[in-house]
């Protein structure tokens, strides 16, 4: 299935694709759409990460999408990619599963046997595999909207503008009365897919976010995941790179500053600018 | 809902399945139309420098990485590296043969590239004028940060890229007094 192409038209340059049937979705109509349908945002396979980016209803509503899909490589591959090809094609370093993950978002998966839904939490089953069938698309993907007194942030640490991110974190968070009522986070980087920092979340729900509190769910970001080898780390991501693939002790260090970093920027913004 | 992979359905024997098969294709290229019969695994890229001799598009990485192969697409920077021809049916393709006003003249941000020694070897050249001009579109006062986050897409291994920020300034000054 090609939308943008842009993670799939690399991989059959390289030759680590070679699919009999290629089916490009690019030319059905009405599937470029983002749009709101009561407490949801609803972005179609086809609408691109430009779209998205550029979208003051998206910044408004989802904040978390809007500040991740500006990380997705540069301009030129944004104008192309797609949201819902990059969630589809379940990179364990790319931005938007992450996003996808930390927002509970459910995709819409289409066959000629019907339609079904799935949560993200479900979907990602490992490096670029979903439960998705090779009959199915993903139609669309919703992503609730932020509500009052939510927070949102993404933060990643990258070898190189633009590149995939050594580890990214993705947090959602809701304050009421000084205390965090409603927790999500997700990381990249450090597993097989973008796993939930629940360690993390558990350290933060129901506190007073202090500066202490924050520290302590950071560190409980990578408690619960288990080391993983060097050539597994490199195989997870796409394996076009000849630059080297950083450990997995250095990528669970950056992931703990970017959820301390995410945290910290999601508190402020819950905290009455947004 | 269960994680479940089933087999695909076999694909009907009415689905031409040959990838040799020929897909017509009309693009406008620096606005003549250009009507093409392509095969459907071609690249924009290779259907621009081999079947309409546009060889000012670079090939470069073939994966998307080092933006050689940028050239508008709709107005938009694409690379035409990962973008299919068969994707292209139907677009306005702006290439940096079609930056140049006439044959003679250089375009200003052609110009300050070369008044600014924004170049050394020229590889990266056409793609690096083509976001710089989509940059001064967007932004025609950017700051030299501003450039340098914009090029980031491209990449360039002579110049450092100090050079190319420079002709990137004077371009935005140049045609800010040109008024274009």
């Amino acid at each position: 299935m090609l939308a943008g192409g842009q993670s799939l038209l690399p991989m059959l340059n390289l030759r680590l694709a070679e699919p009999a049937h290629l089916v490009d979705l690019g030319p059905i109509p009405d599937l470029g759409f983002v749009r709101r349908e009561r407490d949801r945002l609803v972005v179609g396979a086809t609408a691109r990460q430009s779209a998205v980016e550029h979208s003051a209803d998206v910044r408004a509503l989802v904040p978390l999408l809007a500040e991740a899909v500006e990380h997705v490589a540069h301009p030129p591959i944004r104008h192309r990619g797609t949201v819902v090809g990059s969630i589809a094609h379940a990179s364990a370093v790319a931005e938007l599963p992450c996003a996808a993950l930390a927002l509970d978002a459910r995709l819409t998966l289409l066959s000629a046997d019907g339609v079904r839904t799935v949560d993200a939490e479900e979907f990602f089953t490992g490096p670029f595999s979903t439960v998705a069938r090779s009959d199915e698309i993903v139609a669309q993907v919703e992503f609730p909207v932020a509500g009052p007194g939510t927070g949102q942030a993404w933060s990643e640490f990258s070898l190189r503008r633009g590149n995939f991110p050594v580890a990214g974190a993705a947090v959602s968070l809701t304050v009421a009365d000084g205390r965090i009522v409603d927790v999500s986070i997700a990381v990249c980087g450090v597993a097989d897919r973008p796993v939930r920092a629940r360690a993390a979340e558990q350290v933060l729900r129901g506190a007073v976010a202090d500066e202490e509190t924050v520290e302590r769910a950071a560190a409980a970001t990578t408690s619960g995941l288990a080391p993983r080898a060097h050539g597994d780390l490199a195989a997870h991501i796409l394996p076009v790179s000849a630059a080297p693939v950083p450990g997995w002790a250095y990528r669970a260090s950056v992931a703990r500053a970017q959820v301390r970093r995410a945290v910290t920027t999601a508190l402020t913004r819950a905290g009455g600018t947004r | 809902m269960t994680a479940t992979h089933e087999p695909a359905a076999p694909v009907g024997t009415d689905v031409d399945t040959d990838p040799a098969t020929l897909h017509p294709i009309t693009i406008t290229v620096n606005g003549t139309e250009h009507r093409l019969r392509v095969e459907g695994r071609r690249l924009l890229v290779d259907v621009l420098r081999q079947d309409l001799r546009l060889t000012g598009t670079r090939t470069g990485c073939d994966q998307g990485v080092c933006g050689v192969c940028t050239v508008r697409l709709d107005g938009r920077t694409v690379r035409s590296c990962i973008t299919l021809a068969v994707q292209a049916d139907g677009a306005d393709v702006r290439t940096i043969e079609g930056v140049a006003p006439d044959a003679s003249t250089l375009h200003p941000i052609q110009q300050a590239f070369w008044e600014k020694q924004g170049l050394q070897c020229g590889f990266c050249t056409p793609g690096m004028v083509l976001r710089v001009q989509e940059i001064l579109e967007e932004n025609p006062t950017p700051t030299r940060a501003q450039v340098r986050e914009g090029i980031s897409s491209n990449l360039c291994r002579c110049t450092g890229y100090q050079f190319i920020v420079d002709a990137a300034i004077e371009a935005a000054a140049q045609m800010a007094e040109d008024g274009s």
